[in-house]
């Protein structure tokens, strides 16, 4: 009962935040059709560059309630800095083959790694006490949550359903969406493609790096935690269904849960069992559990 | 949108074969630098192209798949990892021919190849890719969580294998790899290169760029698509392993890194870097790579922020790579 609690809150924890890195994923491949190898990347370096922004809140000692909003901000900024220069590089290949498009996004994945290397260093990086100033909710006496993985969990909620507000209900969203179904119509009804897509990559590359700083408090940063997160991301959105944000979240939660589950019952099929999963909807439903069919 | 996995690919860049006089000239002295190298250079850069020459076999195969069949495969390194491990284990079991070796290797290879490439080959495009990488992570995972078959991240050490007919008693390591085992390899690369010649030109070869260009059409004229993909996958997968048994040589160890994903996106990378649509790039593409790779090592210790830039500049302005800088009128496998 008590680990199966644990397991239940490790795992949601970990999809939540796998969540929004498979979110960018998909709304990137599912707009301009290219699946994004550095969607991991970006997740490193939001994760680095959220030290760098919660070091320098804990120097000017604001209150443990503004840490959240710190760490998004700095996966926003960080956003609106890499995002547009990289759509603009990416731009060079969307006509081309997507083998191309997924070796481009390689060569990122790759400068990424160093990039992150010279500005903080080749070792693991790591803020203490943040994540314990947030305090536990004990449920029993020796069954106690973290709150901060539920304050991540609930982020993590908004977040997604703020990005579904967003793609439903704005003007914007709907030029988004319809650009994803045809974008050669669009274009043709005056939709200004450049901008949807400078938009979608930012917003995509901007859930990478919020999903990044928001696990700085509780996990160390290191430099393949990039590489390491990309093939989870990938087990998402083959599992729930490429480019289906419904089947990003089960995805997630498949993940994450079968994850937290093997780490507590048998480390050794931690990855394993994701990758059998994998392969197993890959063969029995090839467009993944939510994936439209053809 | 969805439909995506499951269309031919198309539109890799095609052009008429034109067979100069000396189109021949390139390959040649390519291969005479290679024979020639351990008495031009230091020993540390004559084992670095005994790692080039079986990076060279694994690409020569990773090409059949991608520059011939169209199909990315971004698993390919787990191919090496079941080489390496071969050796290993073999090595340990005081079995040290090397001729066996190799063809335990090949046969590993092809028991793995067959199923993976039953399921792989259903899909194309970028499905094909995602279904390899998870097939390669597979094998990590167990390679990197099952200590005591495999070593754990450790990995397993391997001892230095020898050639049936070859005596190495009298030499030290460093001789051993860039005297006689050195020109073992080489005649191996040579005899590889040859039998890969005589695929892609056999009626397999044209059946496969048949594939490429156009499934449907390939069907239509009564070429057996699944047929010659699975053949195709098996072929990668055995140059694969035999690539993978030299590379760990030099090395001695086989470790789980080895079949991590971006060592299979590093394989891609050099055979974009050498030329997809020629059938020799690959083999200067591992070449540039390892030595361009071990210079830039030595020199910085951000060499991956050069390879990626250089790679994205492959990818834009050069997809045809060096192999079409030098020799653009030559694409064999178009």
């Amino acid at each position: 009962m008590i680990s199966s609690i644990n397991i239940l809150v490790s795992g949601v924890f970990s999809a939540a935040v796998l969540f929004l890195v498979s979110a960018g994923l998909q709304i990137v491949f599912g707009v301009q059709k290219i699946v994004n190898l550095a969607c991991g990347s970006f997740y490193a370096i939001g994760a680095y560059f959220g030290i760098t922004a919660l070091s320098w809140a804990l120097r000017l000692q604001l209150p443990a309630a503004l840490f959240i909003p710190v760490l998004i901000a700095s996966g926003l900024v960080l956003a609106l800095v890499l995002g547009p220069p990289i759509e603009r590089l990416l731009r060079s290949i969307y006509h081309r083959d997507e083998h191309f498009q997924l070796l481009l996004t390689f060569a990122l994945v790759l400068m990424f790694e160093d990039i992150i290397r010279m500005f903080w260093g080749a070792s693991p990086l790591q803020i203490n006490n943040v994540y314990l100033a947030f305090g536990e909710l004990r449920l029993a006496p020796d069954l106690t949550i973290p709150n901060y993985n539920l304050i991540v969990i609930a982020v993590a909620l908004a977040i997604s359903l703020g990005f579904g507000w967003f793609l439903q209900a704005t003007r914007f969203g709907k030029m988004v969406r319809a650009t994803a179904e045809n974008a050669s119509i669009c274009e043709a009804l005056c939709i200004d493609l450049r901008k949807v897509y400078a938009v979608v990559f930012t917003l995509g590359v901007a859930l990478g790096t919020i999903g990044g700083a928001l696990v700085i408090p509780a996990t160390a940063a290191s430099l393949d935690m990039g590489v390491e997160l990309i093939v989870d991301a990938f087990a998402v959105v083959i599992i729930g269904g490429l480019g289906s944000m419904p089947g990003a979240l089960l995805g997630a939660l498949v993940v994450g849960l079968t994850r937290a589950a093997a780490i507590w019952l048998y480390p050794e099929f931690e990855m394993l069992a994701i990758y059998v999963i994998v392969i197993a909807v890959l063969i029995l439903r090839p467009r993944g559990l939510l994936g439209k069919a053809a | 949108m969805t439909t995506a996995g499951l269309e031919p690919s198309t539109s890799i860049p095609r052009s008429s074969q034109s067979r100069s006089k000396f189109g021949y000239v390139i390959p040649a002295v390519g291969f005479s630098l290679i024979a020639a190298f351990p008495f031009i250079a230091g020993p540390h850069y004559a084992i670095l192209m005994f790692s080039g020459m079986g990076f060279a076999i694994a690409l020569l195969g990773l090409n059949l798949l991608f520059g011939f069949t169209g199909l990315l495969s971004f698993g390919h390194a787990m191919f090496l990892a079941i080489g390496a491990y071969t050796t290993a284990y073999l090595t340990a079991a005081k079995i040290g021919n090397l001729e066996i070796i190799l063809l335990t290797a090949a046969g590993v290879a092809i028991l793995v190849a067959v199923p993976i490439g039953l399921l792989c080959i259903r899909y194309v495009r970028i499905y094909f890719s995602m279904l390899t990488l998870a097939f390669s992570m597979l094998l990590y995972s167990f390679l990197y969580k099952f200590y005591p078959i495999t070593g754990g991240d450790e990995g397993l050490r391997i001892k230095m294998p020898r050639p049936a007919l070859f005596d190495f008693s009298s030499l030290d390591t460093v001789g051993i790899l860039t005297g006689p085992l050195y020109y073992y390899v080489f005649a191996l690369l040579l005899l590889l290169t040859y039998a890969m010649w005589r695929i892609v030109s056999s009626p397999l070869g044209l059946g496969l760029r048949a594939i490429r260009e156009n499934q449907q059409k390939a069907e239509y004229l009564g070429v057996n698509v699944q047929r010659n993909r699975l053949v195709v996958f098996v072929v990668a997968g055995v140059y694969g392993a035999i690539g993978g048994v030299i590379i760990s040589i030099p090395v001695g160890l086989a470790d789980p890194s080895l079949a991590y994903w971006v060592q299979s996106g590093n394989l891609v990378f050099m055979l974009l870097l050498g030329g997809y649509t020629n059938f020799f790039g690959p083999i200067l593409g591992a070449v540039v790579f390892i030595f361009f790779q071990d210079q830039l090592m030595s020199h910085t210790e951000y060499w991956r922020l050069t390879f990626g830039i250089l790679l994205a500049l492959i990818v834009i302005f050069f997809p045809n790579g060096l192999m079409g800088i030098i020799d653009p009128r030559r694409r064999w496998s178009a």
